[in-house]
């Protein structure tokens, strides 16, 4: 048996990236950033960020497009 | 209060206007066409006796007590079984009827048992009611001849006896089983004096095909059916108006007591949800509330290791706020957090969301609705502009074509169900849309006209071949679509594509294109179709994009804002909706408003006086993940076992044991308590004092039966571990709480104990312009405005068969157990499943050598179980099914990580497995109620 290691925010950062596929690059981002930024909680956000920017994060393109999208997210 | 008796006005009410006009011992009546002459005269305050009547069932004409004379008519003809006619003139009290009711009652008590005295329906017997009401002063046959008084008394029922002896087989059992439930589990047997009731074939009530809806019992008008805690305790003596604390449905009951104790509950005549029927939870499985398993008393523990130590509560209280405090300090604001339950009342709910946001000072709430119905909150939302089902329960009446996707209402909803089954009987047609061959697909008097046996996690596919062929073959309501909706165009455009045609798609979903055409078209050409759907949406990578799918659908053929249509998701525990509404989600405040919405947030910070985060908080998945990374530390925990409710149980486990403090608040030590450091005794619903509100946005009182055994309310305790942490919350009563919600809460407006006291219940929204509610949504216009068309692209699951997997696994519910079981194991329904057993077809069955009755090993890439085999070909090859009702079973073990994409809710439905056998040995299988 064994289970995935791939970090939870990059494993659902290129399941929501997956479903807008077909659309048009820039829109998509941006609505994948609005999704994120609704739905996530900061420090989710704050990795997401940090990993978009790093080689081999294994994030979808459509994923790191929409981090950089992203305002700071700030937690506590 | 004392004991409530609805009045019995013998036959159904008909509807329409009262327009007939007839005098009944010289009173004029009027009434709709069609009613009955008993029924008239009940109106007008005139009992006319009767033993085979009763007004949840059509007239039979049996027992000949309720004759009448009718002016112009030969003969006495009975009362029930006649119709009202203009200028009828009717007599029911002359001397010749009550000579030929006396004769009847003779008969009937000639083979009768004479032992009223130690009866257990002694003083609630209609047959001996009837006696009274006749004058009967002899029996002039004699008791000596031929009778039935020997026959023996079934008691293969958990709940209730059929004591043969006791029959006039007035048949009011088989028609409530016909009638009321659908079941058709119970005939008349035999001729003339060798009449019996047979429960199937002949053979006891448990093996036959009875559901226990306990529909017969409620009928009968002897002690020939009767629940046994009657026969034990005695007759109740007083009753207390409540709601089922079981599925979505939300029926409401009468709770039958003789001092604080429950001896039975009743359904109510007038619940709008049920109307009088209940299925064998409700009616039976309560015996939970006073199980000896219960704690009662608060526990503590430093470590999980450490032994449980029983502490008062104020002990407890003070632990948990100074822990919780003691961990912000020292890991941040965020670093705590806390879960709703769908069991719990609104009051109770919206008590633990503002603890959450008030005193713990951020977002981190979530609710059990994230693991079930957290897709319909985003998709209805995204479509239609709120997280609700579109139509009342009693709108299916008015369905033509009844479209069930992904659920099983006989199991999981089974009140409603034998609505949905009475109007299939009336004529409506039914497409099921399920790779599980349903019981509603074909059972007694019901057969759909298409089942769609699509392969696990191709919904979306599916949905979408359907408005392909909805919009190629010019059945696109375009009135509808012009006046109410939005992006229609682009939608249509990209639905109409070939790759979602039913030919492109039926190697993805298995389903012959050409009954995908068929079906769709008798959707799409009825006067009225409506959706209903469950878990089998909900659960899936694409759960959410399902649920647009299908609101896309009902829009384009304008089957939204009437009676009769909508799309309507069964919600799977009793208060789902509740919690959904009372701001459980971590981006929502009550009433489904952003947590980002300065505006909204204003109202609670001025009430609440704390400022309150503006970022979303964590997901229960979330939340595990934050454990496991350290950034979590501690949980609260009400009334919901997650450790055997949600997927992938060794990551659950992993990360509750990764926490510094975990609270769980619950009736029961169960799998999640193993990994808690403090245990809060909850209520049962007898005990709670609140609201619940079903899957159509009913909202019910749930009235209390008996005082808190825990000597506490679930949201004083609440209250006081926010006091504990420095937050002033306070409440005198629950009914404070909704007084609350109801300022704060624009849909919920108005909305008091005492107006449900006095209405009943109302369904939200409730506002100026509907005070009492809206049973009907979108009538005209949509909550956002205009409707709006979303592409729903079909995107594989992640989750498939391979050749170490090459089984798919699906999980579900069956009648007589509920969600984690820690109810209903603990009740007599446990002799209908008393364990979890895979369902496997034949053919895979065979190729791995496994036997009905094995025992074999399930295996995923995440986690093993073993239980018992149960071939059946009612699943497809290659796929398997179980319930996760038993945590000897673990379902979730086996079940991963992979989630809806846009809500996280866990894809319950899609597990790759493979099945071998371990242990060879046939064991008896146990009847399994839901076959």
């Amino acid at each position: 048996m064994t289970t995935t290691h791939t970090p939870p925010h990059i494993r659902l950062a290129n399941e929501i990236s997956a479903q807008f596929q077909q659309r048009d690059p820039a829109a998509a981002a941006q609505e994948i950033a609005q999704h994120i930024q609704s739905f996530w909680d900061p420090r989710m956000r704050a990795k997401l960020i940090a990993d978009a920017g790093a080689p081999g994060s294994g994030l979808d393109p459509l994923a790191v497009a929409a981090a950089a999208l992203l305002p700071p997210a700030v937690h506590g | 209060m004392s004991l409530i008796k609805e009045q019995d006005y013998g036959t159904p009410a008909r509807p329409g206007e009262a327009t007939v006009s007839v005098e009944i011992d010289g009173k004029t009546v009027l009434v709709p066409e069609g009613t009955s002459v008993m029924r008239a005269a009940a109106e007008a305050g005139i009992d006319i006796p009767k033993l085979c009547a009763t007004d949840s069932l059509e007239p039979f004409g049996s027992c000949r007590l309720c004759l009448v004379d009718i002016d112009g008519r030969k003969g006495s003809p009975a009362s029930c079984t006649t119709p009202c006619t203009p200028g009828m003139k009717v007599r029911t009290q002359t001397p010749k009827l009550a000579e030929l009711r006396r004769g009847v009652m003779e008969l009937y008590i000639s083979d009768h048992p004479l032992d009223c005295l130690t009866c257990p329906t002694n003083g609630d017997c209609e047959l001996q009611d009837m006696a009274g009401v006749v004058g009967l002063r002899e029996v002039r046959y004699g008791f000596d001849g031929e009778n039935h008084l020997d026959l023996p008394t079934d008691s293969s029922n958990p709940y209730f006896d059929y004591d043969a002896s006791k029959c006039i087989a007035c048949s009011r059992c088989v028609r409530a089983c016909d009638e009321v439930q659908g079941t058709f589990a119970l005939t008349l047997e035999g001729r003339g004096f060798a009449t019996k009731i047979a429960a199937g074939a002949g053979g006891s009530f448990m093996e036959s095909d009875c559901v226990s809806c306990g529909a017969c019992v409620q009928a009968c008008p002897t002690a020939t059916l009767q629940e046994r805690t009657v026969v034990e305790l005695g007759m109740p003596t007083r009753s207390v108006l409540t709601t089922c604390a079981y599925c979505g449905v939300g029926c409401s009951f009468k709770a039958e007591l003789r001092g604080d104790e429950v001896v039975r509950m009743v359904p109510y005549k007038d619940g709008k949800a049920n109307e009088g029927h209940s299925c064998v939870k409700g009616r039976f499985a309560f015996g939970y509330a006073s199980h000896p398993d219960r704690q009662l008393k608060p526990m503590v523990r430093e470590r999980i290791t450490d032994p449980w130590r029983e502490v008062e509560w104020g002990e407890a209280v003070e632990y948990v706020g100074k822990r919780m405090l003691e961990i912000q300090a020292g890991h941040g604001a965020g670093a705590i957090g806390g879960i709703t339950s769908s069991r719990c009342t609104n009051e109770e709910v919206y008590a633990v969301q503002k603890m959450v946001r008030a005193a713990f000072g951020n977002n981190n709430v979530d609710t059990c609705a994230r693991v079930c119905h957290s897709p319909t909150g985003y998709g209805l939302k995204q479509t239609y502009g709120t997280s609700a089902g579109t139509q009342d329960f009693k709108s299916v009446e008015k369905a033509d074509v009844i479209l069930v996707i992904g659920a099983n209402p006989t199991d999981a909803h089974p009140v409603f169900a034998s609505r949905i089954k009475r109007r299939l009987r009336q004529g409506a047609k039914l497409i099921v849309a399920d790779p599980r061959r349903i019981d509603l697909v074909r059972s007694p008097h019901i057969e759909a006209q298409h089942h769609l046996r699509l392969m696990p996690g191709t919904n979306v596919a599916l949905i979408n071949a359907m408005a392909h062929v909805v919009v190629t073959e010019g059945l696109v309501d375009r009135e509808f679509v012009a006046e109410r909706c939005e992006d229609f165009d682009e939608w249509e455009r990209f639905i109409s594509g070939p790759e979602h045609s039913p030919e492109a798609v039926e190697e993805i979903t298995g389903v012959p294109a050409a009954d995908v055409r068929a079906a769709t078209r008798l959707y799409a050409s009825a006067p009225n179709a409506t959706i209903m759907y469950g878990l089998g949406v909900t659960e899936h990578s694409q759960g959410s994009t399902m649920v647009m799918g299908m609101a896309n659908l009902a829009m384009a053929t304008g089957n939204i804002g009437r009676e009769g249509v909508g799309v309507n998701p069964l919600r799977g525990q009793n208060n789902v909706q509740g919690s959904c509404d009372m701001g459980s989600f971590p981006h929502e405040l009550p009433g489904y408003r952003h947590v980002s919405d300065d505006a909204v947030r204003n109202v609670f910070e001025t009430l609440w006086g704390r400022t309150l985060q503006s970022e979303p908080g964590l997901r229960i998945p979330n939340m595990f993940d934050a454990a496991i990374d350290g950034s979590f530390r501690a949980l609260f925990v009400q009334g919901e076992d997650i450790v055997q409710s949600d997927p992938n149980t060794k990551h659950v486990t992993a990360a509750l044991s990764a926490m510094d403090l975990v609270v769980v608040q619950d009736l029961f030590l169960n799998e999640t308590s193993k990994y808690a450091h403090v245990f809060l005794p909850g209520t049962s619903f007898l005990e709670k004092d609140g609201t619940f509100t079903n899957a159509e946005r009913r909202i019910n009182r749930v009235r209390p039966v008996m005082a808190p055994k825990t000597g506490k309310h679930e949201w004083q305790i609440v209250c006081e571990i926010a006091q504990a942490m420095g937050y002033p919350m306070k409440y005198d009563d629950a009914a404070q709480i909704m007084d609350e919600i109801a300022i704060t809460t624009p849909t919920f407006a108005g909305v008091s104990f005492a107006k449900l006291d006095q209405v009943g219940s109302v369904q939200w929204p409730c506002n100026d312009n509907a005070p009492e509610g809206t049973p009907i949504m979108h009538i005209d216009g949509f909550v956002r405005g205009r409707g709006r068309f979303v592409d729903t692209v079909y995107v594989p699951t992640k989750e498939r068969s391979t050749r170490k997997f090459p089984l798919i696994l699906t999980t579900g519910r069956i009648l007589s157990q509920y969600n984690v079981g820690a109810q209903t194991r603990r009740t007599g329904n446990s002799a209908w499943h008393p364990e979890d057993l895979l369902e496997m077809h034949p053919h895979d069955a065979e190729v791995r050598g496994v036997r009905d009755g094995d025992t074999v090993s399930l295996t995923s890439r995440v986690g093993e179980t073993s239980l018992r085999v149960k071939i059946d070909d009612r699943m497809p090859v290659g796929v398997v099914y179980t319930t996760f009702h038993h945590p000897v079973t673990g379902a979730n073990v086996v079940t991963t990580e992979h989630s809806d994409w846009a809500t996280n809710c866990p894809e319950y439905k899609v597990t790759a497995v493979e099945v071998a056998l371990r242990n060879p040995t046939p064991a008896t299988a146990a009847p399994a109620m839901a076959e």
